[in-house]
């Protein structure tokens, strides 16, 4: 069994560093997990999954705004949602999905149109692809854990 | 889950878990017992924040650093809502309000209908509430802003996203309350502790979070033993450090007659 630990736990570490290093994960993403404990064991999944929740919803308006059919396009609006993503991608670590919201952002300040729906596209990928990293990562834990091993910290430099 | 338009509901998946720091979850019966709390003069388990963000994420973060850090916490979702908490929605004044216990609010800036700021005037306006540290959060750091608030009355600004050492660095300032402070203060405070505002507090208190309406807390102060002694005045809550004006926005009006509390600007370390 100690040799599958071992693997699992070189894979896990492998994996967080790698997340980090393409700027899918940042600091903010460590401290959420400084919140965790044996009280409270699952608590960065919890709160990622709300934030994918969030990107859902937001993601939505910010299509629904952007929708030419219904009338002239509100910037507002969409800079509103885009304020909001930014704001919970910032608090989870997101990093890559928030660095797409400051551009998002912009372009709706500019009031630019295809920049904007870009962006949109854009973030729509950016969040599905951290999910399903995150997925992957934590069922790394799950086995590790599963075969009997503890999660190793990862430092991160 | 998701917005439910009240408070936050992680609260759910921690009930059942003994969390870190005797927090106040409600205990389960079986496994290991909650602290007695002890009469002692640092009751550090008797801190209840007011926490309001319209981001449901960052109230479910901002609610775990706090627990995390031994206080009880109330999240809303809106200024409305921490009014309405407060009792301080409507002109009629409550008598069981009197004994609501607040320690410290802690805001974000940019709320849709009520901002942190417009939240921030209206506590320092009440009678009850003006002397409880509200501690505004925001994820620009605009000096405009920091300095409007400090104006105002906020005792400190945080950057979001809102780390441990933040809120730990918080919390110590908070933890000294309970330790009457005679002559500790380095500080000639403006107004000492005449404070109006809080109550005996009442230990076993657990606040359901899971209603919306304003909550009060059945008065039971048969054993203020401890910490009966009055909430930290503002100027105690944390010691000033010297601000770096490189930020390229605005430029720091300087008020030299001012009160130490306004002069005393804060932001996370590690800022830029």
């Amino acid at each position: 069994m100690d040799a599958l630990i071992s693997q699992l736990q070189r894979q896990f570490r492998d994996y967080t560093i790698s997340l980090y290093q393409q700027d899918f994960l940042d600091d903010q993403f460590t401290e959420l997990k400084k919140l965790q404990d044996d009280g409270s064991p699952d608590f960065v999944a919890e709160v990622l999954s709300l934030f994918f929740e969030d990107c859902v919803k937001l993601i939505s308006n910010m299509a629904r705004a952007l929708d030419q059919t219904t009338g002239a396009v509100d910037f507002n609006t969409v800079g509103a949602s885009v304020h909001q993503l930014k704001g919970s991608s910032s608090s989870v670590g997101a990093k890559r999905v928030k660095a797409l919201c400051v551009s998002f952002k912009d372009f709706c300040e500019a009031q630019n149109f295809q920049g904007c729906v870009r962006c949109l596209q854009q973030v729509d990928i950016e969040y599905k692809t951290l999910k399903t990293k995150l997925q992957d990562l934590f069922n790394l834990e799950k086995q590790i854990i599963q075969a009997g091993g503890i999660v190793p910290q990862v430092d991160i430099n | 889950m998701g917005r439910d338009g009240g408070v936050s509901c992680l609260r759910r998946a921690e009930m059942n878990m003994m969390s870190v720091g005797g927090i106040e979850s409600t205990p389960a019966p079986a496994p290991a017992p909650a602290p007695a709390p002890a009469p002692a003069p640092l009751d550090l388990d008797e801190v209840h924040v007011l926490a309001v963000d319209d981001s449901l994420v960052d109230r479910i973060v901002i609610e775990r650093l706090l627990r995390i850090t031994s206080c009880k916490v109330t999240a809303v979702d809106s200024g409305w809502r921490a009014l309405e908490f407060l009792g301080l929605d409507n002109d009629k004044a409550s008598a069981q309000l009197d004994r609501l216990k607040v320690d410290l609010i802690i805001t974000d800036y940019c709320m849709p209908g009520m901002t942190g700021y417009e939240l921030l005037k209206k506590i320092k306006e009440s009678s009850n509430f003006r002397e409880v540290p509200v501690v505004i959060m925001s994820s620009e750091n605009v000096l405009t802003r920091i300095d409007r608030c400090l104006e105002e009355g906020a005792q400190d600004f945080l950057l979001k996203p809102v780390k441990l050492a933040d809120v730990k660095r918080l919390r110590s300032h908070l933890a000294t309350k309970d330790v009457k402070l005679s002559n500790g203060n380095k500080r000639k405070l403006p107004e000492d502790s005449d404070s109006v505002i809080i109550t005996p507090p009442s230990p076993s208190l657990t606040i359901s979070t899971e209603s919306s309406p304003p909550l009060t807390i059945s008065p039971d102060s048969s054993d203020s033993s401890s910490s009966s002694s009055p909430p930290l005045s503002p100027v105690e809550m944390f010691s000033s450090s010297p601000i770096d004006n490189d930020e390229d926005d605005d430029v720091l009006t300087s008020s030299p007659e001012e009160s130490p509390i306004r002069r005393q600007k804060m932001r996370s370390p590690g800022l830029d």
